[in-house]
């Protein structure tokens, strides 16, 4: 369950030597329970990026509270806090691969992170980049692949671990729309599997092929829920 | 397996980063002069204990008025006194110094062969004091003997040395305790620019659920390494010039090269393998500490 309650978020910068706050969310509050699947929409700037940085954890709010798979995340300790991230699958809008490292070891990060075996991890790793297409693309580093195989690279880094939360942010923005349709499918299914599934998109189209309940952002504020 | 803890231990791909080159030169220079400032804590206090017992076991014996028949008027007054001394417990070597070297250490203050000025000078015995600190029974015995005999030890001089080596073996640990704060600066400033560099994975994997202590660990254990091969580094410079040291020092110490590990005092070969295991730690620990405070800013 994904719970958000009277939830504000503010930024503080320095301009002209004068402190500056810029709210990005205003009062919002919501709640997904367990397995269910929201489109997260509005246009650019309303603040959809902010609300997803929330639910993984890698914001605090400024005011308001969030629960996260029953875990008030105010609360929480720095190590609790990255277990309960390790539950979380995010896909980001900038994919955020690390460019040292392969596809298969990009991938295999989440795995590494939660001390599987390496016999557990090759065998997942293999499983879900032939998935989204890549399985002739193992040893190749980001900086060797195109945009939609980075994109797929990192939706099957966040995928891999089967977590109970996936966090998308515009996930299909590189692919082409046989792909899409392809991880639309791998979304769908393990929300069918209990995992609760948030997309955030600008692609009316998708969302309208597979209908769910939206989360529509405007100007920083909640506008519509269902 | 050793290919799956390399993996897991660098995820951040720091075998590639933290200013590789830069960490072992400045730490190498470190451990060198680390290496000297042991030697010098090792060497004061071996000088020390030599000089202090050198000095508070020297006895003086001055008899004024030394070709007078003693008490008993059976020989002179030096002669008595010598044989009194040669023959108390506590006293070894007891010798009285000739005319000539008397002359020798009067000389540079007097100016002039002291045979030749009319001043009254007394004998000096010089002998090694055994006993307990108080000589007090010993001159009173001599006055019998010899009235107007003056008894001195070096033990006030004994005093002033062991407060000079003091001062000395304060020094050199002074210089070991800075030495180790500008490592552990190094390897701070060291680490913090890597952080910087790395600063993008260290968010990825951070969002993905890695804890401060596998970020921090990937860290020290690169610092760890760098600062060892640098300490390592150091102290194979700083041998030759021990050895060497050694070499100048060894006519006035009680040292003598010998065994299989030639050239450096014993306590030294078993102190100089420390360096690179505190440089271990100074990595090690500072590392931890400036990856923890740094990650605080992440969420």
């Amino acid at each position: 369950m994904v719970r958000f309650e009277d939830v504000w978020l503010r930024y503080r910068h320095l301009a002209a030597r004068n402190a500056v706050e810029t709210t990005v969310l205003r009062g919002v509050s919501f709640e997904i329970p367990d397995g269910g699947f929201r489109w997260l929409t509005g246009p650019s700037g309303a603040g959809k990026t902010s609300l997803l940085k929330l639910i993984y954890l890698a914001e605090h709010p400024s005011r308001g509270r969030i629960d996260i798979m029953g875990t008030h995340a105010a609360r929480i300790s720095r190590r609790d806090a990255a277990l309960l991230r390790r539950r979380i699958g995010v896909v980001y809008q900038d994919f955020r691969l690390l460019g040292h490292l392969s596809a298969h070891d990009n991938v295999a990060l989440p795995l590494r992170l939660a001390r599987r075996s390496e016999a557990h991890i090759r065998a997942d790793v293999a499983e879900i980049l032939r998935w989204v297409g890549l399985a002739g693309r193992l040893e190749a580093r980001p900086d060797e692949l195109s945009g939609g195989e980075q994109q797929r690279v990192a939706i099957a880094r966040a995928v891999v671990g089967r977590p109970k939360l996936l966090v998308a942010d515009e996930p299909t923005g590189n692919l082409d729309d046989e792909q899409a349709e392809r991880l639309m499918m791998l979304f769908t299914t393990l929300n069918q599997l209990g995992t609760t599934v948030i997309i955030a998109t600008h692609n009316t189209g998708l969302v309208e092929r597979y209908p769910a309940p939206r989360l529509e952002m405007a100007n920083g504020e909640l506008v519509a829920h269902g | 397996m050793a290919k799956l803890m390399a993996k897991r231990a660098d995820l951040l791909g720091l075998g590639t980063g933290l200013t590789d080159w830069l960490l072992p030169v400045l730490v190498a220079a470190m451990s060198f002069l680390a290496a000297l400032a042991l030697a010098g804590t090792l060497a004061s206090a071996m000088l020390a204990a030599q000089w202090r017992h050198d000095t508070a076991s020297a006895l003086t014996v001055q008899v004024t008025d030394p070709q007078a028949p003693d008490a008993a008027q059976t020989q002179s007054r030096a002669l008595a006194v010598l044989a009194a001394l040669s023959s108390a417990p506590g006293i070894a070597d007891a010798k009285l110094m000739s005319a000539d070297q008397l002359n020798r250490l009067l000389t540079p203050w007097l100016g002039a062969d002291v045979s030749k000025l009319a001043l009254p000078v007394p004998a000096v015995i010089t002998a090694t004091w055994q006993g307990a600190d108080d000589t007090g029974a010993l001159a009173a015995s001599l006055q019998k003997i010899a009235p107007g005999t003056l008894v001195s030890t070096g033990s006030a001089w004994a005093a002033r040395v062991a407060a000079l080596t003091a001062s000395l073996q304060t020094s050199a640990a002074a210089v070991l305790v800075i030495v180790a704060l500008v490592a552990a600066a190094v390897v701070a400033v060291a680490t913090r620019a890597g952080l910087a560099q790395r600063r993008d994975a260290i968010e990825i994997v951070h969002g993905l659920g890695a804890l401060d202590a596998d970020i921090a660990d990937s860290f020290a254990a690169r610092a760890t390494w760098l600062t060892v091969i640098g300490a390592l580094i150091g102290l194979a410079l700083a041998l030759p010039v021990l050895i060497w040291l050694a070499a100048l020092a060894a006519p006035v110490s009680d040292f003598a090269p010998q065994g299989p590990l030639p050239g450096l005092p014993p306590a030294l070969w078993m102190s100089l393998p420390l360096l690179p295991l505190a440089a271990a730690g100074i990595g090690w620990v500072t590392a931890q500490l400036t990856v923890h405070g740094w990650l605080r800013r992440l969420a």
